[in-house]
């Protein structure tokens, strides 16, 4: 038998301004699709909303969040344990065109960082400036935290942070570390 | 640090950036029928202006595409990237 294991199981961070906690294993597939291909409508009637097309953004489609990647690839999150079922939903809706799903749920995991001191965290290890007039809710960008590769997803109340699982462990320390003064 | 225009993702800090060398070089129409040399010049020779150069680079950290930008290599400024 095997058992589950998140890369950050039982870290949790609760220190006055700051909350950080893992959420672990969501369902995350990478989708590669043509933007003007005909499998594009019918990727978007299937999860109920268009992909983002807009670099940089991610929406919300029905329980679903898609996530910009690229021009022509997006990362799909869910709740746990959707895998097959969103994959045979999207194999039948791409059908025969020119498209990819693949599940890399075990790549990463996801982080959520909040409380009022979270930008000030991010803001000592990231050059994206957050501030919330240029990057509001629904704003997501792959780029670098403390040298790390990064996807953080704007939302409200809180980012989600997407770290590679081998480098989890150091990220959510530095993350602790940054937190020493923060919204002081 | 420099900033680098992505055409994709907007200003982002060069360590987010990989190098890939003069644009436009292309494959040999009939690779087996270069000599040593014409294949040495092929793989190996660049030109290396001082001003204006068109070069390959990828958003490594980021979108992880490639793009197309003219550099001026005397003063690093980037004078346009393109898709
Ligand atoms: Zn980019």
């Amino acid at each position: 038998m095997t058992v589950e294991q998140s890369p950050l199981a039982a870290f949790a961070h609760e220190g006055g301004d700051v909350r950080i906690a893992e959420i672990p294993f969501l369902t995350q597939l990478d989708l590669r699709l043509d933007p003007d291909g005909p499998a594009f409508p019918a990727v978007a009637k299937a999860l109920g909303g268009e992909l983002p097309t807009a670099p940089c953004t991610a929406s919300r489609l029905g329980d679903v969040d898609a996530l910009w990647l690229g021009p022509d690839e997006w990362l799909l999150l869910a709740e746990p344990g959707r895998q097959r079922e969103l994959e045979v939903l999207l194999r039948a809706a791409i059908g025969e065109e020119h498209g990819a799903v693949v599940d890399v749920s075990a790549q990463r995991t996801a982080l959520s960082l909040a409380g009022p001191a979270a930008r000030e965290v991010l803001a000592r290890g990231c050059s994206i400036d957050l501030d919330p007039r240029f990057a509001p809710a629904g704003t997501c960008v792959q780029t670098l935290l403390a040298r790390t590769g990064v996807t953080i997803v704007v939302q409200e109340e809180r980012f989600l942070l997407l770290v590679r699982a081998s480098f989890a462990q150091y990220l959510a320390a530095w993350l602790v570390d940054s937190t020493d003064g923060a919204g002081r | 640090m420099q900033l680098i225009p992505c055409p994709w993702c907007g200003p982002r800090e060069e360590a987010e950036f990989h190098y890939g060398g003069q644009a436009g070089v292309a494959y040999p129409e009939n690779p087996a029928e270069l000599d040593d040399e014409a294949w040495a010049r092929y793989v190996f020779f660049r030109d290396n202006p001082k001003g204006p150069f068109a070069e390959r680079w990828v958003h490594t950290a980021g979108c992880r595409r490639w793009f197309n930008a003219v550099r001026d290599t005397h003063t690093y400024r980037l004078m346009r990237v393109y898709r």
